[in-house]
């Protein structure tokens, strides 16, 4: 990985009146790699990829694409490069059904009109590659279960042609086959030779896909690691702030019951 | 899961859950799906439908000469007018808003054309071209200020009301009222102004030519849907619904052409719901529209500029009302100070609600203008030949505007309770 990256973030920070959300955040994202973003709750993650998707533009530093820096100050601006989010909180219309949430914003068109036919087509194959199953894909979101919801809203950072696809907690409401999909899919997307930031709680997910691990820690870099050569321990240890700390004692605890 | 249990064998896993929606075959199925939907809270235009007939009803049995042809005659002239502000307020409710200032920029225009056409001589149909344009401009300041200076929409047309109203009394003069001419659109809006010169030809024509081009339209679709592989609406359903709208059609041409036929502005009311429907429906920026009504921050993040579909279709609402405004004058023959009479406003709201447009955002048709009128229209006249006082028409309007939207909440509240919301 000697070329420049695809995305990177270079002393970025930003401020929501009284809360310093991020300070001075540096983060490269390859093509074909995967980056796992964590942190604990409220350390800034979310906020971070809200910056790069153009949602909250940031206060200072820079965001470089492919080695040149840009600005993004609108949704638009990321899309135009080519950064495909999917947001925590999903960001989907209930009142539109599942093929028009799908196709917001990039509708395919037959002669200067909506193409309902084809988007459906395609709503169709993409969703059963996800192996999600929903009543019907012209039924509004509204009437979808959470984790039907969820991968609707993964499904749709893969219309269009992303260079960098970001997922913000992509299973935090899935079941075990849809999980095993969604890692699947950034596995495809790494070969793809896409850039993935993935953000999740889960360590196993995290060491199962990711290529690097940049731990967040109350909107500070608290270091970046290899996967591979990175104990679980060394990560945790990042997260919290400390060896020891809640999950160590945890464990200590559960083993000294065990012997 | 124990280690020994043997995985199944991967079967390909449908993408449409077998579970639900799922219809049974024939018309039973039909009947039970449809039943379905309205205990789910997706009603459409059942109480409407059901709301005209007890309406026709009522005064036609207390009276028998409401069912004459020149009650249609009526109904039909003077429909178009406010039912133009409501098509304008339809778009504007599908953003979840609300536009007060329609009835006001609707009067304004009507004086700024006579002011054009009759005192300044202006050639009559530049004079139109200019007033709606006014009144574009006009709506594009209030959705401008709303959407760029954040105001909410309710104050700033609150505000465009009554400085509209005081503008055109400005513009009309000291006269206070000028009468028009009867040329250009003016004519062609009157009450002299039948198709093919109320022809019986002329009805059965329009009417042929709206069946033809639905059925073409929804056997196309199903044609190519079938073509493509994705489910499609059965036969039956499309010769159901294509023989509704063709025995109303034809009834309606048929019950006009017994009186004078059918009245020129009412055709083009009728077209310009068609194209307004069809660019909610099937253009990306009528979907834009929706998605803004349903989710302000999804639309944002999914690229849509919010801004500029809040300004365009506020822009919308006033061009429309300005050619409500040009519509109702020439039903009247004049532009006069009751040309922003509050109540076109308070009509057309109701309108667009007994139609089935949600005051909550995202969700009804720019038919319900036409039902919605139709409604209104079908009282105020039964109200008119039972010769009842303006104070009980005004009571009976309220109480019907209040009954559709306490229907609009409670189809709000039955479809979150059913996740459809
Ligand atoms: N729109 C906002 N306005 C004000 N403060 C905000 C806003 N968004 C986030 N914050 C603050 O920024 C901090 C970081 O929040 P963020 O959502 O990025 O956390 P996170 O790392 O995604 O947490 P989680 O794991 O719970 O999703 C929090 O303290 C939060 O209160
Ligand atoms: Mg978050």
């Amino acid at each position: 990985m000697t070329s420049a990256p695809v995305l990177a973030l270079r002393g970025v920070s930003k401020r929501f009146g009284a809360v310093q959300a991020l300070t001075d955040v540096e983060l490269e994202v390859h093509a074909g790699e995967v980056v796992a973003l964590v942190g604990d709750n409220g350390a800034g993650k979310s906020t971070l990829v809200k910056t790069i998707a153009g949602v909250h533009p940031i206060d200072e530093g820079q965001i470089e694409w492919e080695g040149r820096p840009v600005s993004i100050h609108r949704p638009q601006d990321a899309q135009h490069l080519g950064v495909a989010t999917v947001y925590q909180d999903l960001a989907l219309c209930d009142n539109l059904d599942v093929v028009n949430n799908l196709f917001l914003g990039r509708e395919l068109k037959r002669r200067g009109t909506l193409d309902e036919v084809a988007m459906e087509q395609k709503a169709r194959e993409l969703l059963s590659t996800l192996s999600i199953r929903i009543p019907s894909v012209r039924i509004p979101i509204a009437s979808l279960s959470g984790g039907q919801r969820q991968v609707v809203a993964i499904a749709r950072s893969l219309i269009g042609d992303p260079k960098v696809v970001i997922l913000d907690e992509p299973t935090a409401a899935l079941g075990v086959e849809q999980t095993a999909q969604v890692l699947d899919l950034v596995e495809r997307l790494r070969e793809r030779n896409l850039g993935v930031i993935l953000i999740s709680h889960n360590m196993a997910d995290v060491r199962a896909v990711a290529d690097t691990v940049a731990v967040l820690r109350l909107g500070k870099n608290n270091g970046t690691f290899p996967v591979q050569q990175t104990t679980q321990e060394t990560i945790i240890a990042a997260i919290t702030g400390a060896t020891d700390n809640a999950v160590t004692r945890r464990a200590a605890r559960t083993t000294e019951v065990a012997q | 899961m124990s280690n020994d249990t043997k995985t199944p064998a991967s079967a390909p896993i449908p993408a449409v859950d077998p579970r639900l929606l799922q219809r049974e075959a024939g018309l039973q199925g039909y009947v039970n799906e449809f039943v379905r939907k309205v205990r789910g809270g997706d009603i459409g235009s059942l109480p409407v439908v059901i709301g005209l007939i007890v309406i026709w009803l009522t005064f036609g049995l207390s009276n028998s000469q409401y069912f004459a042809p020149s009650t249609a005659t009526y109904i039909a002239y003077w429909m178009p007018g406010v039912g133009l502000l409501a098509v304008g307020l339809v778009f504007v409710l599908l953003l979840g808003e609300i536009d007060l200032s329609v009835g006001s920029v609707s009067g304004l225009s009507a004086a700024v054309y006579a002011v054009l056409a009759v005192t300044h001589g202006l050639n009559p149909w530049l004079a139109v071209f200019t007033t709606i344009l006014t009144g574009a401009a006009i709506g594009a300041l209030h959705g401008w200020i709303f959407a760029k200076i954040g105001v909410p929409a309710f104050i700033v047309t609150l505000a465009g009301f009554l400085v509209w109203q005081g503008v055109m009394l400005w513009v009309l003069g000291s006269t206070g009222t000028i009468n028009l001419t009867d040329v250009g659109l003016n004519h062609f809006l009157s009450g002299n102004s039948y198709v093919l010169n109320g022809d019986v030809s002329g009805g059965y024509i329009l009417a042929v030519l709206a069946v033809a081009s639905m059925a073409y339209g929804s056997f196309g679709e199903q044609a190519r849907r079938r073509k493509a592989g994705v489910p499609f609406k059965p036969t039956s359903e499309l010769l159901i619904r294509v023989g509704l709208v063709a025995v109303g059609a034809f009834v309606a041409a048929y019950v006009l052409n017994q009186d004078r036929g059918v009245p020129d502005a009412q055709v083009m009311f009728l077209a310009l719901l068609i194209i307004c429907d069809f660019v909610l429906r099937r253009t990306s920026f009528g979907r834009k529209i929706f998605a803004v009504g349903g989710n302000i921050e999804a639309s944002r993040r999914a690229g849509i500029s919010v801004a500029a579909i809040r300004i365009s279709v506020f822009s919308i609402s006033g061009a429309f009302a300005a050619l409500g405004g040009l519509t109702i004058a020439a039903e009247t023959g004049a532009a006069s100070q009751s040309g922003s009479d509050p109540n076109n406003l308070m009509m057309a709201i109701a309108a667009a609600v007994i139609g089935g447009t949600s005051l909550f955002g995202g969700r009804g048709r720019v038919w319900s203008a036409f039902l919605g009128m139709l409604v209104i229209s079908s009282i105020q006249y039964g109200l008119n030949m039972e010769s009842l006082n303006q104070d009980v028409e005004y009571m009976i309007m309220g109480v019907v505007l209040l009954a559709a939207v306490i229907v609009d909440s409670l189809a709000r509240r039955t479809q979150k309770s059913s996740g459809r919301g």
